[in-house]
């Protein structure tokens, strides 16, 4: 643990999350220290309401904590202004949400892309990396349609693919299947179990026992809390480059 | 069908009151639209009815014939014999004086009369008696204007008089409108600059007294410097004009006469102008207002999809939902062409002014069915206008989207979207947001076009008024007047097209929140999308500013010309400099009332909007 430390890509000590006051107080995240090395995967299961989405928020600098610290390869960020945590998100964080979260009058190209844009990539970078990106995720025959017109495991590989567009330190994905049909879930797993072995640091928040199987470590979470930490057998480190276009 | 009738009125009322400050700003955009025309349909009855019973009621004349000199009486007696003439008064002689009255001084022409009454224009007096000698009878205009009453002490030309009675004629219009008899000239509403030019003893605007004729004969210096005027009466009052064509002569001392329509054009003349200008404001107006409407409509369209949804699973038909939707508006379009009517009726004797020289013209000017009808059905129209298209397509679309309340998808442009990769984060995002809702941009761009014309219009009318109030045939208080309503229609014209804006960027910034926070998951700064947002609205501003200065204005300006039948040639127009500063101004103006919505748009925390996402 104290050795993961020194190489760790995100960082959490005594996080705390609490909303409302009084009567009304929630600790939507109570106390969390976390440590989770480069190349890791990470998967977080709990009942509803635990603070699983609220954890993931702190993390990607999304959201503020009411108390404790976050770093981020070593850069502490949770007293960051505004301005920065965005940078930030620009370039080192990839969110991946249940609910896709796709612009809807984007096509699948223009939606993988708008990251790298407003990362001030310059256009044609920007198109070309997604249109890299698309294929990858097995979608460069839909690049041009719009996302009412792909199926909901479609969608969530665009987001994916937007997601890994600026090559970011660490993906966040929050239920990424929670909207799927089983079909589905299955061609996303397959993607994540494809950039784990590449080597991408994973925190993937998950009801689905399938995906937490394919990760390195499974955290617990109730009441805003962890309670139990397992350090599956089977998790890969290492092949860095070997997805998504790390090598050039 | 009641109980139907009372659902749809309890529903719509209800869902009102639920978003109080919408309705609210509905009511002022469509209020201030009813208001205008309520004044411009209002003016046009102001000043012909009060003519024609002042007309009546004094004996109106159908032909006033004048000579400026003693020695032409004889003329006047002639025209008194002509053929078509069936009675006459007069004729009666004037003289030119200064009139003092509580420290006040003024030019007035004198007309003396006789004691008796005369069955030709005998004014009706308002207050007090009829001349007597040492009593004098002012014009009931020029009396309001000099503030004077029955038993106050004047001076004419340093001799005391009393006044007796104040009363009101068709022979002349009133004060200020007075024709010229006098035999030295009249100058009415000139600059002092253009009076220094004239020729000195003019009168200036001279106001009417009537005195005695003995008393008008002791104010003459010499008898031959009086001059005449006689009221004739013809058989056929239609006949006046051409009379007064038969029995004109070329030459300086023939008779001069003047139609009793000519005098009639006299008085509407004012409310003439101030009604054209009321009623291409009221336009304008209708028009900002039909705009205001349809974004208000389009935004809230959005979240009453659900609404829709839920009606239409109780068992709602279609028609019975565009029923609720229309009823909503038409409830609010009702509520506003009263306010419109009420506001326009109480405002209407500020703008009328002359009234006082008429019998009638003093009080409330007339309001008639015709102008309520025609306000309520402007209203009326304009929200159905508005409304029936969403209306429509909320009662059709189908319930189980509704009920899922998505919103109405947003639109795809296409080479917007290709442009924008290619500029700055804040232009990128401000295009996308413009390419989601062309429509609502362009309502954004009429509007501030139309804005911006009719405030290039009031520049030129406002340059002509200052520089040239005699070529303008207007005189000092006239000028004023239309000025006033002038900037009566800019002020309101000016109100409504902010409160388009801030709906504008209000709708927007609800409409891109989901993608904002999107925007900002994905690393856009919150100053970015602020910028974005405010850009998005400051863009449109900036072409409809452009298009309503250069050619907007300009055509709107002709299109005014054209119906009015003025002469453009002798205005001018605004110089380049005016027009840039009008574009800049109303960039600055929008881009500060957009501000504050744009500011929170782009600063909602972002997780709680990807959240209420999901629910
Ligand atoms: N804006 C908010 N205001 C008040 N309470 C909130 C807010 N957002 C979240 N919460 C509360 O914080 C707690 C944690 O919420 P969170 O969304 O993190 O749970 P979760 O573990 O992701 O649940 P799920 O599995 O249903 O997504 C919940 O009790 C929730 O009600
Ligand atoms: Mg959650």
């Amino acid at each position: 643990m104290s050795n993961a430390a020194d190489v760790s890509v995100l960082r959490a000590r005594g996080l705390r999350r609490e909303y409302g006051k009084g009567e009304g107080l929630v600790r939507a995240v109570d106390g969390v220290d976390l440590d989770i090395g480069a190349g890791e995967t990470v998967a977080v299961m709990g009942p509803s309401g635990c603070g699983k989405s609220t954890l993931l928020h702190l993390l990607g600098g999304l959201d503020r904590p009411s108390g404790g610290e976050v770093w981020l390869n070593g850069r502490r960020i949770d007293d960051l202004g505004e301005k920065a945590l965005a940078r930030m998100r620009r370039t080192d964080v990839g969110f991946v949400f249940q609910s896709f979260h796709l612009m809807e009058e984007l096509t699948a190209l223009e939606n993988v892309e708008l990251s790298a844009l407003l990362a001030g990539r310059s256009p044609r970078a920007a198109r070309r990396r997604a249109g890299d990106l698309l294929e990858q995720v097995g979608l460069a025959d839909r690049a041009r349609f719009l996302p009412s017109a792909l199926s909901g495991g479609q969608r969530q590989r665009v987001a994916i693919a937007r997601a890994l567009s600026n090559e970011p330190l660490v993906v966040l994905a929050d239920e990424p299947t929670g909207n799927l049909d089983s079909a589905a879930v299955l061609d996303v797993l397959q993607l994540f179990e494809r950039l784990h072995e590449s080597g991408q640091t994973l925190v993937i928040v998950t009801h689905d026992a399938r995906i937490a199987a394919t990760a390195d470590r499974m955290i617990s979470m109730r009441d805003g809390a962890f309670v139990d930490e397992t350090r599956l057998s089977g998790g890969t480190t290492g092949q860095l480059g070997a997805f998504v276009g790390l090598e050039d | 069908m009641l109980g139907r009738i009372l659902l749809v009125g309890r529903i719509a009322v209800r869902d009102l009151r639920r978003r109080r400050i919408e309705t609210a700003l509905l009511l002022l955009a469509l209020t201030a639209a009813t208001t205008t025309l309520t004044l411009g349909l209002v003016l046009r009855d102001a000043a012909g009815d009060p003519y024609q019973s002042t007309r009546e009621a004094t004996g109106g004349p159908d032909v006033v014939a004048g000579v400026d000199r003693h020695a032409k009486l004889s003329d006047l007696e002639e025209l008194a014999g002509a053929p078509g003439v069936i009675d006459h008064g007069g004729p009666y002689p004037v003289t030119p004086a200064k009139l003092q009255a509580s420290g006040r001084t003024s030019d007035v022409q004198a007309v003396g009369r006789d004691a008796t009454p005369a069955s030709v224009d005998q004014p009706k007096l308002i207050q007090g008696d009829w001349v007597s000698d040492g009593g004098v009878v002012v014009e009931a205009a020029f009396a309001k204007a000099l503030d004077v009453r029955v038993g106050d002490p004047v001076t004419l030309d340093g001799r005391s008089f009393e006044v007796v009675g104040v009363a009101v004629t068709a022979a002349m219009p009133p004060y200020p409108g007075g024709t010229c008899i006098v035999a030295v000239g009249c100058a009415s509403g000139a600059t002092p600059e253009v009076l220094a030019k004239l020729p000195p003893g003019l009168l200036q605007n001279p106001g009417l007294v009537w005195l005695t004729q003995a008393d008008v004969r002791r104010l003459a210096p010499d008898p031959g410097s009086l001059a005449y005027v006689m009221n004739l009466k013809l058989a056929d009052p239609d006949e006046a004009r051409a009379f007064v064509d038969a029995h004109s002569s070329e030459g300086l001392a023939a008779p001069r006469l003047e139609s009793w329509e000519n005098i009639l054009e006299g008085v509407t003349e004012l409310a003439r102008d101030a009604r054209i200008l009321l009623m291409i404001g009221a336009w304008l107006l209708g028009l900002l207002a039909v705009a205001s409407v349809s974004v208000l409509v389009g935004g809230r369209m959005a979240d009453q999809t659900k609404r829709v949804g839920l009606l239409k699973a109780a068992g709602g038909t279609p028609g019975l939902v565009a029923a609720v939707l229309l009823a909503e508006y038409v409830l609010v379009a009702v509520v506003a062409a009263a306010a419109g009517l009420a506001a326009g009726s109480l405002i209407a004797p500020l703008l009328t002014g002359f009234g006082a020289g008429l019998i009638g013209g003093t009080g409330t000017p007339s309001m008639t069915m015709s102008t309520v009808g025609s306000v309520t059905a402007v209203a009326v129209g304009v929200a159905v206008v508005a409304t029936v298209v969403p209306a429509l397509r909320a009662a059709r679309s189908s319930t189980v989207d509704a009920l899922a309340g998505s919103p109405r998808p947003p639109r795809r442009t296409g080479w917007l979207i290709v442009i924008s990769a290619r500029l700055p984060v804040p232009l990128l995002l401000a295009l996308r947001v413009v390419a989601r809702r062309p429509r609502r941009v362009v309502l954004g761009v009429v509007s501030i076009a139309i804005t911006v014309s009719g405030i290039y219009v009031a520049l030129v009318l406002n340059a002509f008024l200052t520089a040239q109030p005699l070529a303008a045939g207007v005189d000092d208080a006239q000028a004023e007047l239309l000025r006033q309503a002038l900037l009566a229609v800019m002020v309101i014209l000016f109100s409504l097209a902010a409160v388009n804006a801030i709906f504008i960027t209000w709708a927007t910034a609800l409409d891109n929140r989901h993608s904002s926070a999107l925007a900002r998951a994905l690393g856009a700064t919150p100053g970015e999308v602020s910028a974005a947002l405010a850009a998005a609205q400051v863009l449109p501003a900036l072409a409809g500013a452009i298009v309503g200065a250069f050619p907007g204005g300009f055509v709107l300006f002709h299109a005014i010309n054209a119906i009015t039948g003025g002469d453009s040639d002798r205005a001018t127009l605004p110089p380049l400099w005016q027009l840039l500063a009008l574009v800049l101004a109303t960039v600055l103006v929008v881009a500060a009332l957009t501000a504050v919505p744009a500011y929170l748009g782009g600063h909602r925390p972002v997780t709680e909007t990807l959240r209420a996402e999901l629910a």
